[in-house]
């Protein structure tokens, strides 16, 4: 295993997900000897992990059953560890696209936070690319650099404690992309052109406020960035159901048998009598939207250096 | 070579040796490389109203005709220098308010002064021109969505990727660009090729397609029955198609390229002469000497060449059939015109257990069956049916605000991963997967517990 490559059966030393149930899920460390309890029974690594296959149905001691997925970075955003707020799969995808990431990229990333990001990018520049990811908090710098050591892709990052808009990213003229996610991006745009290679690169800032993002975006001008685009991106996810809906008795089948008023639903109540108007439904299927607010997560701010 | 790009056309000879993000003015006929920074435009005497009350929309404020622009415009005047005129005939122009100025200025730039920046093609550029430019080639997929699709189905080096798009290449060559030349790509195809406009205008080297596969879909069936062999191809009707195709892929990079030339001034026209096409160019001009010089041995010759590609592309057939049969796929990536659930159903059965997949389409119903569909089959867990609604911003000092929101016409997805099917007990592991997956009732999960 490993956030970069795929492997096919679970070994002692992999992070997995265990899949409950719809988006009920954890990840594991796997271990010789070690255990999992879940609601439906425990899982002993020895026997019921090590050596199966990644997407197996492991059965739990009381006869539940859970599946075991090989991590990614979309699965890892949806179950790690919240140090920092953190950014989800939606914001991600569009970023990644934007600053136009790919193997080979150098990305320069602050603050690290809870590396929910950091996995995505270090996914998409592997294996030639790099990722310099600065965090100005020592405690979630070192837990950064741990959880990156046990998912095999510490030889893809460079994890810096230090102050980015005191002190920049550590490194200059060597990044494609740059990604701000902290509180006054404005005063990182200087270290961000510096740590853009010279024939130019993209930047994108990420804020919840639009007073930042105006900031942001002046001192985005005043350094010559070109292109300068803020957008903000909503998921909205459907339930699929199958719902019915009552046809209202107006009286008709009562007045006219023959009735042409219901001819859409069904013929088969349509020489019915009014008694079986009760069951008169339509079914059809849905995408019901899950919730009915749509979040706001941050502006994004993109631009280029040309 | 002459492009037209937004009622200009120019040639592009000039152009090269500059660094991508250059930008380019226009003169008659050739290109001129102005400086990056335009100077601003200076507006004389920051003089500005407060308000509209007195300005009166009577069509005079304009002092100079059209027929005096028109004339300006024949001197071949700059047209910074037009703007400027037009903004000294305005009556109303000092009486508007400052923002209202500023907007007036950027509008009469926009028409003037012909700018152009050349930029180096990415999936961004592409995917948003194709999206802006000709959205019923990609089946109006949004710029937004596509990325939703990459970051979903985890595409990254060293995959082995399954893709059907009828996105004239766009889906193809995005999950290119985020492969860099790692692992494989099995482009299933319907009718007599692949398209690949699009993926021509990313320019990529000639290394990537080294591993880029093309399988036909009509024979996906024999495939999983076991019956497919490559003998069983006809011979004639496939060479026609591959001509055929081969001419429509042409005539659509042209097309392409053009439509590439006529974005908007001052953003981008990625124009990268591609390799191919060149050699394309060579290959007819060399086959026409031949012509001329011996029409029978051509005739011949070409047979011979005929049997050469024939079995050149049986060879890559099978090699594609056999990638596809190990069955190990590690994502599945579908956007096409077709209904999605008897290609999902299908194509599934070539994908590992534990990846993901994703399903575009443009219009939510089709997905609804085809989710359904999938939970009835089982093997797939997570699905999720979603969208997504892009909203863009203007921000200028007190004038921020949302400039427009492109709900729906953005299209949908639908994604899950797959997991190991349990095939002997089927019916009742399907009725125990939807239990256990039923998301909706809580009820299910309730009767989970105590197990």
């Amino acid at each position: 295993m490993s956030f970069v490559e795929y492997g096919d059966t679970i070994k002692d030393g992999d992070t997995a997900i265990v899949f409950l149930g719809h988006e009920s899920m954890f990840p594991v460390k796997v271990q010789h000897g070690s255990v999992t309890q879940t609601k439906y029974g425990v899982i002993r690594h020895s026997t019921d992990l090590i050596g199966k296959k990644y997407g197996s149905k492991v059965t739990c001691s009381k006869g539940g059953w859970v599946f075991i997925l090989h991590p990614t970075p979309e699965l890892w955003t949806m179950n790690l560890p919240h140090r920092t707020q953190i950014l989800y799969s939606t914001d991600i995808s569009i970023i990644t696209m934007m600053l136009e990431l790919k193997p080979g990229s150098i990305v320069c990333e602050s603050g690290t936070g809870s590396g929910s990001l950091s996995h995505a990018l270090i996914r998409t520049v592997a294996p030639t690319g790099h990722l310099y990811t600065v965090e100005f908090h020592q405690q979630r710098a070192e837990k950064a650099r741990e959880e990156f050591r046990e998912h095999g892709v510490e030889h893809l990052v460079t994890v810096t404690n230090q102050d980015v808009c005191k002190n920049g990213f550590g490194v200059s003229n060597v990044a494609d992309a740059v990604f701000l996610d902290i509180p006054s991006p404005w005063e990182a745009i200087g270290h961000a052109k510096s740590a853009l290679k010279a024939e130019g690169g993209r930047i994108c800032s990420f804020s919840p406020c639009i007073e930042q993002v105006q900031r942001t975006c002046l001192a985005m001008e005043e350094s010559g960035f070109t292109e300068i685009n803020t957008l903000e991106i909503l998921l909205r996810v459907y339930n699929v159901r199958t719902v019915s809906l009552q046809i209202p008795d107006l009286g008709k089948a009562a007045e006219d048998n023959s009735s042409t008023g219901l001819d859409s639903s069904s013929p088969s109540h349509q020489g019915s009598s009014c008694a079986n108007l009760q069951q008169g439904t339509v079914q059809f299927k849905s995408g019901v939207p899950l919730r009915e607010v749509v979040g706001h997560t941050g502006y994004l701010t993109f631009a280029t250096k040309s | 070579r002459k492009i037209i790009f937004e009622k200009q056309w120019f040639y592009l000879d000039n152009a090269i040796g500059h660094i991508y993000g250059t930008t380019f003015e226009v003169t008659s006929g050739g290109n001129l490389q102005p400086k990056q920074e335009v100077e601003e435009t200076t507006t004389e005497t920051k003089e500005a109203g407060t308000d509209n009350r007195n300005i009166v929309d009577d069509g005079k404020s304009q002092k100079l005709t059209h027929d005096d622009i028109k004339a300006l415009k024949d001197k071949g005047i700059k047209g910074q220098e037009i703007v400027q005129q037009l903004i000294e005939n305005s009556t109303t122009f000092r009486d508007k308010t400052e923002f209202a100025q500023d907007k007036y200025i950027k509008k009469k730039k926009k028409k003037y002064e012909a700018v152009i920046t050349i930029v180096k093609p990415s999936t961004r550029i592409l995917s948003t021109m194709y999206y802006a430019r000709e959205p019923g080639k990609i089946n109006h997929l949004r710029y937004d969505t596509l990325a939703q699709m990459l970051t979903l189905g985890n595409i990254h080096a060293g995959n082995k990727m399954i893709v059907m798009e009828t996105c004239a290449g766009l889906v193809l060559g995005a999950v290119m660009e985020r492969m860099g030349g790692y692992g494989s790509i099995i482009q299933m195809y319907p009718g007599g090729g692949p398209v690949r406009a699009a993926t021509s205008c990313f320019g990529f080297p000639k290394p990537f397609f080294d591993n880029l596969h093309e399988f036909p879909l009509s024979k996906v069936q024999s495939l999983l029955s076991g019956t497919f062999s490559t003998e069983t191809l006809p011979a004639e009707p496939e060479e026609t198609a591959l001509v055929e195709e081969e001419s429509n892929g042409l005539s659509e990079e042209k097309q392409s390229s053009l439509q590439e030339t006529e974005e908007e001034p001052a953003t981008e026209a990625p124009m990268d002469i591609s390799p191919t096409e060149e050699q394309d160019t060579m290959d007819i001009n060399a086959e026409d000497v031949e012509f001329k010089e011996n029409k029978e041995k051509e005739n011949k010759e070409n047979v011979r060449e005929k049997q050469i590609k024939q079995w050149e592309r049986r060879k890559k057939l099978k090699e594609a059939a056999a990638l596809l049969r190990e069955k190990n796929a590690d994502g599945l990536i579908v956007a096409s015109k077709f209904h999605p659930t008897p290609l999902l159903l299908s194509l599934l059965e070539f994908v590992a257990p534990s990846r993901p997949f994703v399903v575009y389409c443009q219009y939510k119903e089709p997905l609804l069956e085809c989710y359904t569909k999938l939970r009835e089959r089982g093997g797939v867990i997570n699905l999720k049916l979603s969208e997504t609604w892009l909203r863009n911003y203007q921000v200028l000092p007190d004038r921020s605000h949302p400039k427009l929101t492109m709900s729906g016409g953005g299209g949908y997805l639908l994604s899950g991963i797959t997991v190991i099917l349990e095939k002997g007990k089927s019916d009742s592991s399907n009725s125990e997967a939807l239990k256990m997956e039923e998301p909706s009732s809580k009820r299910c999960k309730l009767q989970d517990l105590p197990c």
